[in-house]
């Protein structure tokens, strides 16, 4: 039980937080998009001085940006279901796919024949406009399947609900790859159309930045639209499950609707995420979508910090640029310098060690993440009361007026 | 007080598990405006009449009415919902293969009432889970009954503390009055998106509200503190407020005094018969501090192995023979 004096509150960045949050999402959401646009300058010129452009061209770090983009996306949406909401998805991949499909169906010409639609015939060269329309569709459609998995398995908790996602993420693949009739097997659908956009760059494999700016874009806009829903009252909710879920529907929250929003947004987040993938590889087939894109996107979660966006995206950006960049970099400067053993070590190989090693000690050090959100900080460490402020600026002013807090939650 | 209505009827409510007969036949009723207590030794089925009330466990017989409502009962013909979310869907196909056989339907006809069966079976799925209350009363209409969640008491008007407090720790004290008052507030996801002006304004009122409330507990100028560094007092008290933001009709208090000193007991006393004054409140009480118990209740319901023992004013409780034996036993004869 607490002992702490009822000391008076010192001024209280928090309550600036909530009077801000009350004064309209606008100046947030003006800071993330600048910030945003900031770092999608800086990135490309990084990538063109030493010693980043001896690793490879600039061109070819462009397209490994607007990859990390894709899993920055993913990283964010299952950061609502995970880190939010608290409801750990082992399946997450499963949407990833749906929105992949969903966009090869409505952009390709085998797709379209099993529509019973034909995008080219109406729009000829443009066909790809259906691309803008289609990052709506495939969140709605990949939020429905959220909701139809989330329905069943509502009363699960914790491990449980860990079983079932895992299950429905390797499900959904395996429906993809034998559907032969409809989805073309093991090969998958190809010819899909690049997006189109008029007045703007040709989309192409060999120009990258098109890719790049699109996935910046939508990037911006998902963090924005998260983090003004973590700030409503539907966050707060989240939160509340999270944390008791019997005290929170013991005070009028629905727990059902507000446990099937957060699979459902976090599932829209997945389909976005697929469409635009899809729309840069121009083909889709069931083998894209393992466990192994599941697992890697909860490390990106728990290894940017649960809970907080800009950490989880940050967390996805890095993990992404060591295990595509780095690791290759690595193979190749250890047999250019010719170093005895580590030359024939092929790190791309160790990444999962590395992943399990990296998790392991994040869980033993720093349990929150590299970025951690303050609450959840204090969830994990009870009796140590935080002095550090997140990247929100989310200062537990209170926190810091307490001695030792109460153990455990 | 009998001249006024009540606002929550149980009838012989009793909930079994296995052998046990938790709670027995018990009738209980709570005046519009009262401060009801609800007495008993350890193990007398307080707890558990309490959950039935708010709908966390079912009864087994019995049904309890509030606001006008019957909320909760044994759940009847509760299979029979899912027929009601199939049928629709199953009634489509069978109309587009009626008319296919017909050969009124071409190929794309019966792909459309492919999707549309399937679109009415995710539709009525969703409506299943979500439960409105239009779908509620037409299920009663069709004689299918199921109890109130524990959210949907909140909404007609419960609030509720805990025994032992349960509060989101990790959140300041104002967070914690806002998730009270989740219910009453209307933002959806998309007012959130874009930021409506709506959605801005409620949350302004929510937070003035929430400060306010906790101005009417005793917690001025704490709001930003966590409540996990609260005294265990202020504790008990932000919990009070967390209840009252859903602003109930009726309050329900399990033990609120529980862990308290006498100072903290008195002016929990003076705060509770403040919250009838003020708010027009009804208060049911579940206590083991008879000071507070006899100080403030209007009328004393006495539980024993699950059955009403006794019921009346405190002083006609105080002298009843059967709760003195309850609690202290049997006279030597």
């Amino acid at each position: 039980m607490s002992v702490v004096q009822d000391l008076p509150t010192p001024g209280g960045a928090r309550g600036m937080r909530t009077r801000a949050s009350a004064f309209g999402g606008r100046h947030r959401s003006l800071s993330i998009t600048l910030g945003m646009a900031l770092v999608a300058a800086v990135l490309p010129v990084l990538a063109g001085v030493p010693p980043f452009s001896s690793f490879q061209p600039q061109a070819a770090w462009i397209d490994g940006f607007t990859n990390a983009g894709v899993f920055v996306l993913l990283a964010l949406g299952l950061n609502i279901v995970v880190g939010v909401a608290g409801l750990l998805d082992l399946g997450y991949a499963a949407f990833f796919a749906i929105g992949s499909y969903a966009y090869a169906y409505a952009a390709s010409p085998f797709g379209n024949q099993i529509l019973g639609i034909n995008v080219q015939a109406a729009l000829g060269d443009a066909a790809g406009l259906v691309f803008w329309p289609m990052l709506a569709i495939g969140a709605l459609v990949a939020a429905l399947f959220g909701v139809l998995l989330g329905a069943p398995t509502l009363r699960l908790r914790g491990d449980y609900l860990a079983i079932v996602t895992l299950g429905f993420g390797e499900i959904v693949p395996i429906v993809f790859l034998n559907s032969d009739a409809v989805t073309n097997g093991t090969n998958g659908i190809g010819g899909i159309y690049r997006p189109y956009l008029p007045g703007f760059g040709a989309y192409s494999a060999t120009n990258p930045w098109p890719y790049y700016i699109t996935t910046v874009a939508v990037v911006t806009l998902v963090l924005i639209l998260c983090y003004r829903l973590v700030e409503s009252r539907i966050g707060r909710a989240w939160e509340a499950i999270r944390e008791d879920e019997l005290a929170a529907a013991a005070n009028g929250i629905n727990t059902v609707t507000t446990k099937l929003l957060a699979f459902a947004l976090g599932a829209s987040t997945a389909g976005i995420a697929g469409v635009l993938n899809t729309a840069k590889l121009t083909v889709v087939s069931p083998d894209q979508f393992t466990f192994v894109i599941s697992f890697t996107v909860l490390a990106m979660v728990v290894l940017g910090g649960m809970g907080n966006f800009w950490g989880v995206a940050v967390g996805a950006f890095v993990i992404y640029t060591i295990n595509n960049v780095v690791l290759k970099s690595l193979n190749q400067f250890f047999q250019s310098v010719g170093v005895p053993i580590l030359k024939d070590i092929d790190f791309l190989q160790l990444q999962f060690l590395l992943y399990g090693l990296a998790l392991v000690a994040m869980m033993l050090l720093r349990p929150e993440g590299l970025f951690p959100n303050s609450r959840r900080t204090r969830e994990l460490h009870a009796d140590v009361v935080p002095v550090e402020e997140d990247a929100e600026g989310e200062a537990a002013a209170g926190g810091a007026a307490g001695g030792a807090g109460e153990g455990g939650r | 007080m009998s001249d006024r209505p009540n606002i929550l009827e149980a009838v012989r409510v009793t909930r079994r598990f296995g052998g046990l007969v938790a709670v027995n036949e018990v009738d209980f009723t709570i005046p519009e405006g009262s401060i009801v207590s609800l007495i008993g030794p350890n193990g007398a089925g307080k707890t558990t009449f309490f959950n039935v009330l708010l709908g966390i466990i079912d009864p087994t017989s019995g049904s309890v009415q509030f606001a006008g409502r019957r909320m909760i009962a044994r759940p009847r013909r509760a299979g029979l919902e899912s027929l009601v979310w199939v049928l629709p869907s199953i009634a489509v196909v069978l109309v587009g293969l009626a008319l296919a056989a017909a050969g009124i339907l071409g190929g794309a006809g019966i792909a459309l009432a492919a999707v549309v069966a399937i679109g009415l079976l995710v539709a009525t799925l969703l409506l299943a889970i979500v439960r409105p209350l239009w779908y509620q009363a037409f299920l009663v209409r069709l004689g299918i009954f199921r109890s109130a969640r524990p959210n949907d008491m909140v909404q007609a008007g419960m609030g509720r503390t805990f025994q032992n407090i349960r509060l989101f720790k990790n959140m300041t004290a104002v967070e914690n009055v806002l998730i009270g008052m989740h219910s009453r507030m209307h933002a959806s996801p998309l007012d959130a998106f874009f930021s409506t002006r709506r959605g801005r304004r409620e949350e302004a009122a929510s937070d003035r509200r929430a400060q306010e409330l906790l101005a009417l507990v005793g917690l001025r100028g704490i709001g930003n503190e966590l409540a996990k560094n609260l005294p265990y007092g202020d504790q008990r008290r932000l919990e009070i407020a967390r209840a009252l933001a859903s602003s109930p009709r009726l309050l329900l208090l399990d033990e609120p005094a529980a862990g308290m000193n006498p100072k903290e007991t008195l002016d929990l006393m003076k705060l509770i018969s403040r919250l009838r004054a003020d708010l027009g409140l009804t208060v049911l009480l579940i206590e083991h501090d008879m000071k507070v118990v006899m100080g403030i209740s209007d009328r004393v319901t006495v539980l024993d192995a699950g059955r009403k023992i006794a019921e009346g004013t405190p002083e006609q409780v105080r002298s009843d023979p059967r709760v003195i034996e309850a609690y202290l036993g049997k006279p030597a004869a």
